[in-house]
């Protein structure tokens, strides 16, 4: 690092009243919130301006399969945040395990949103183009799915090049973990919302 | 602010009891969708659970229930107003307004 560092990344800003990436992250939460918000939106839109709106028996979404995902992405939620506990507790290693099953998990999220439900349900003409539901399926599942890609390289970035940090300024690691825990935390909330919205209602 | 060692074992409790809880509210989600009362009803059930859920996230993981900071409060303030003007926009364009003005609601 250089010999510049940022200011109140341990500490409490005595203005904002907390460290400053948690301020940060906050605001780009609120910022994630819009853009989530403007595709819920057009959701309503479209949903409430259809002649007709395909119920699950039409649309053939896997609720089995949906479920499943929704506990991965549950219990990885619960890890990432028992690696920033064991963290607080000054158990590196166990924080680690943490965060590469956090890691597992996410990719286990994809690979069955990939091979079990996007794939199949190409193959059998369901794209973005065959309805409006399938256009916000994909649009909202796909955006979704991009978040989980970016949660798992900044976690992967933590669990091995990062966590050189842990020597130097543990705090600040803890803190850096808390944040991207902050992400993780809010895209396993958006997935609650989309999974009764597209897979139930 | 979470901060000694024996603070942080008490919240790790509360998170195995929220995963508890997480998992029950999917269930219950699931089990809800098949119990079919009508369109409106089964939605609004599945949207308060998933609300519940996503409140429980928010307060226990992403610790807001320990938030004293006013400049992250103010920001989720904020948010959620832009938010719900948002969601319920789209909701407007089932009325017909300009005929509303003129006939009343119901002419």
């Amino acid at each position: 690092m250089s010999a510049e560092t940022l200011p109140y990344t341990v500490h409490p800003h005595p203005i904002t009243g907390v460290y400053s990436g948690k301020l940060g992250t906050w605001l780009f939460l609120a910022s994630e919130v819009m853009l989530f918000g403007a595709l819920f939106s057009s959701y309503v839109l479209l949903r409430v301006s259809a002649a007709h709106w395909p119920g699950h028996d039409e649309t053939h979404l896997s609720v089995p399969i949906g479920t499943f995902n929704t506990l991965v992405l549950i219990v990885s939620s619960v890890t990432m945040v028992m690696a920033w506990a064991s963290l607080k507790m000054n158990e590196f290693a166990k924080a680690r395990w943490y965060l590469a099953a956090t890691v597992v998990l996410a990719l286990v999220f994809l690979l069955v949103k990939l091979f079990f439900e996007y794939m199949p349900k190409w193959e059998h003409g369901h794209r973005p183009g065959f309805s409006s539901f399938f256009a916000l399926y994909y649009t909202l599942t796909g955006l979704h799915a991009l978040h989980i890609i970016g949660g798992i390289i900044v976690i992967t970035y933590f669990l091995l090049p990062g966590s050189a940090l842990w020597k130097k300024d543990p705090e600040y690691y803890t803190n850096r973990i808390e944040c991207t825990g902050l992400y993780w935390h809010f895209v396993d909330l958006v997935w609650i919302f989309l999974f009764p919205v597209l897979y139930l209602m | 602010m979470a901060g000694s060692h024996a603070d942080v074992r008490k919240h790790v409790r509360t998170y195995l009891m929220v995963f508890g809880a997480l998992a029950v509210g999917t269930a219950l989600t699931v089990a809800a969708s098949y119990v079919h009362i009508s369109t409106g009803w089964n939605n609004a059930i599945a949207l308060v659970i998933a609300s519940v859920k996503a409140s429980l996230v928010a307060a226990i993981f992403m610790h807001l229930k320990w938030e004293r900071g006013v400049s992250i409060w103010w920001t989720l303030l904020i948010c959620a107003a832009f938010f719900l003007v948002l969601i319920f926009l789209p909701v407007l364009t089932t009325f017909d307004l300009p005929r509303q003005a003129q006939h009343g609601m119901w002419g």
